[in-house]
This record gives structure tokens, sequence and C-alpha cells, in this order.
């Protein structure tokens, strides 16, 4: 690999775009593939265009037989992320089960008092208004939201953004009336139904989570689950 | 995947800037049990100092030496392990699994 090649890659990586490396495995020539560029020409009449679309569809890396070639195509999907709006117990537990996930969680919170580096050692942590925070670091869709302040004050701006965003997974806390009230302030804001329903509450798999612990495992769980939606899918279709 | 391999790579650019041999091994392919999905790295430099890991530490070692010529010649390898494969056995890939690593220099 050149190091050209991968330093163009890291900067993709730090900016979040998914791309792809693409090498030839009988020379090991080798090209980096931006997704962007799969819609653009000259690389939309490419041949290639359809896998390295399929590749970063799925976010599987594989070796591929092409025009007689054998080509190993590399994907580099960003990192996971994972924004909570709430500096609360439960974001807490969430801190060392996102780390050990591979997901970077970043916690919002305007209450000073709440968003302390003592209570949040372990993620990036913003002390301020969702929607300022959000505005600077927009959710993508490699992004899982959730909201676990119980308070709309906060939790609704952020969830305004998350909706608007392409993030794969948006999460509420809060029982069925609580979300029954969110529901109509969402529908007064002006979203559609169906956006409404990206929202997944009540949060989490349901394995009867009491401590904040076990709520945080299972908003994971059910976080896991979504980014892995594509694998469940083709397992379940096994099953005869 | 839910591990990212970002600071691996970074670490790989950090010490080719630094002037160090750095080879690169990538999974390619996988067949049955494999510890480690397709696309993981393992950065290796001329020192055999290493980062990251294409399996669950049972071929690292057969990795790491290879990745020596590779930085001496510039030549490309492809490796394979698994149980069918007798020094598979010597090097422990033990869970049932085959893996393909490609090991490349980097510059």
């Amino acid at each position: 690999m050149k190091p050209e090649l991968l330093a163009a890659l890291n900067a993709e990586r730090a900016a979040r775009r998914a791309c792809v490396v693409v090498t030839r495995l009988a020379d090991g020539s080798q090209r980096l593939v931006r997704e962007d560029e799969l819609v653009r020409e000259p690389m939309a009449r490419d041949t290639l265009a359809a896998p390295l679309a399929e590749a970063l569809r799925t976010g599987r890396s594989a070796a591929i037989e092409h025009e007689g070639e054998k080509l190993f195509l590399n994907v580099h999907a960003p990192p996971v992320k994972l924004v909570a709006t709430g500096a609360v117990h439960i974001s807490q537990a969430m801190q060392p089960m996102a780390r050990e996930l591979g997901l970077d969680m970043v916690v919002i919170d305007p209450r000073g008092a709440f968003a302390t580096p003592e209570r949040f050692p372990s993620v990036t942590l913003l002390a301020e208004w969702p929607d300022e925070a959000l505005a600077r670091m927009p959710l993508d869709r490699y992004t899982a939201f959730v909201a676990l302040t119980h308070d709309p004050k906060i939790d609704d701006p952020a969830l305004h953004a998350a909706l608007r965003s392409a993030c794969f997974y948006v999460g509420a806390l809060g029982s069925r009336k609580t979300h029954a009230k969110r529901r109509e302030r969402l529908a007064a804001s002006g979203f559609a139904e169906a956006d409404i329903d990206r929202i997944r509450a009540p949060i989490g798999l349901n394995i009867g989570a009491v401590s904040p612990a076990e709520i945080a495992l299972s908003i994971l769980g059910e976080i896991v689950a979504a980014l892995r939606a594509e694998r469940v899918a083709a397992k379940a279709a096994l099953v005869p | 995947m839910l591990t990212t391999d970002s600071d691996i790579l970074r670490a790989a650019e950090a010490w080719v800037r630094e002037g160090r041999g750095v080879a690169l091994a990538t999974v390619t392919e996988t067949w049955g049990s494999a510890p480690r999905p397709v696309g993981s790295h393992l950065v290796i430099d001329d020192e055999g100092n290493f980062l990251g890991s294409v399996s669950g530490g049972c071929v690292e070692g057969a990795v790491v030496s290879e990745a020596a010529e590779v930085i001496a010649d510039g030549k490309p390898r492809m490796m394979e392990f698994g149980v069918a494969d007798e020094t598979a056995w010597q090097v422990g890939l033990s869970c049932g699994g085959r893996i393909a690593v490609y090991v490349e220099r980097i510059g």
C-alpha cells in the first residue's frame, strides 16, 4: 500500500465518510474509491460500481472475482457513534458497555451538574443544548441516537434533529403514556406519522430490565440488532 | 464492524512517517468459524512490533515473521491458515476455521 493511499484512507475515516480500498490480488495494485464517487463519472460507468455499491450497502469486506481478476474489497465504514441526550444513570451505565462494543459515545446535557467529566470519564461530553450541539455535529447514518432525559425541553429538540437525519436507530425513554404525548408534540411540530414511527419506544429489547445497567443493556442490544438487521434477516430466512 | 481499525491504520501511517519499515496484514477470506472478520488488520513494523489482530492470537506470530520478509523485499504475499493444513496446527488455528491473510508492505 502506498503511504499516500493510507493517508487518504485515514482522512476519509476521520471525516466519517465511507470508502473502499480495492486491491488487485495478482499484483497488489490498489485504489481508494469514496462512496460519493460511485454515482459520479467516470466511476458510475465502471463495471466495478455495482459490486462496490453492494459492499458499501452491506458494510462487508470481501474477495470477489471481477472480469477474470481476483479483487479484495475492503470496506471502511465510519465507526458507529452513539449519541445520547441525558447525562443520567442509564447513560453512565452505558459508557463501559459502549466502549467494549466499539461505539463512540457522545453525551449531551445542558445541565452542568449532571454533565461532569467525573461522572462521564470515557465519552465525549457536551454540556450544552442538543440543538446547538447537533447543529455542529450532525447525525449520520452510522449513528444511533437515544433520548434519555425524560425532559421534553432537552429530548425533543434532539429528536427533531434525529428524525431529520438518516441515523440508523432512534430511541426514546419513557412509558407508553409519555411516548403518546411525545408523538402528539412531534406531530404538532410537523413530523409525519411514518417519521415518528422510527422512534423505538418503549426503548430497548424487552428483557424486563429494571436497573440502569439492565436498561442500558437492553438499549444496546436493540442498537446492535438494528446495526446487524441484515444478518438477523439472513439467519431468519434460513429457518425452514 | 463493531470494532474499529482506525487506530491501527492511524498508527501505521505514523510509523511510516517515523521512517520505520511497515507491513499491513489483512484478513481477505474466512471459512467456517473464524475469530476475526474479513477486513481485519494487523500492522507490523521492522522490529516486530505489532498492533491489531487477524485471528484470536493464534496465527499472529507466523504473520509477524512473514511480515519481516515482506518489508525486506516489498513483495505482497497471501498466507492461508486452517485446520486442514499441517502447519496450521503448529501455529494453532484450532477453532476449526480457515483464514486467508494478505500481507503487503506500506511504502
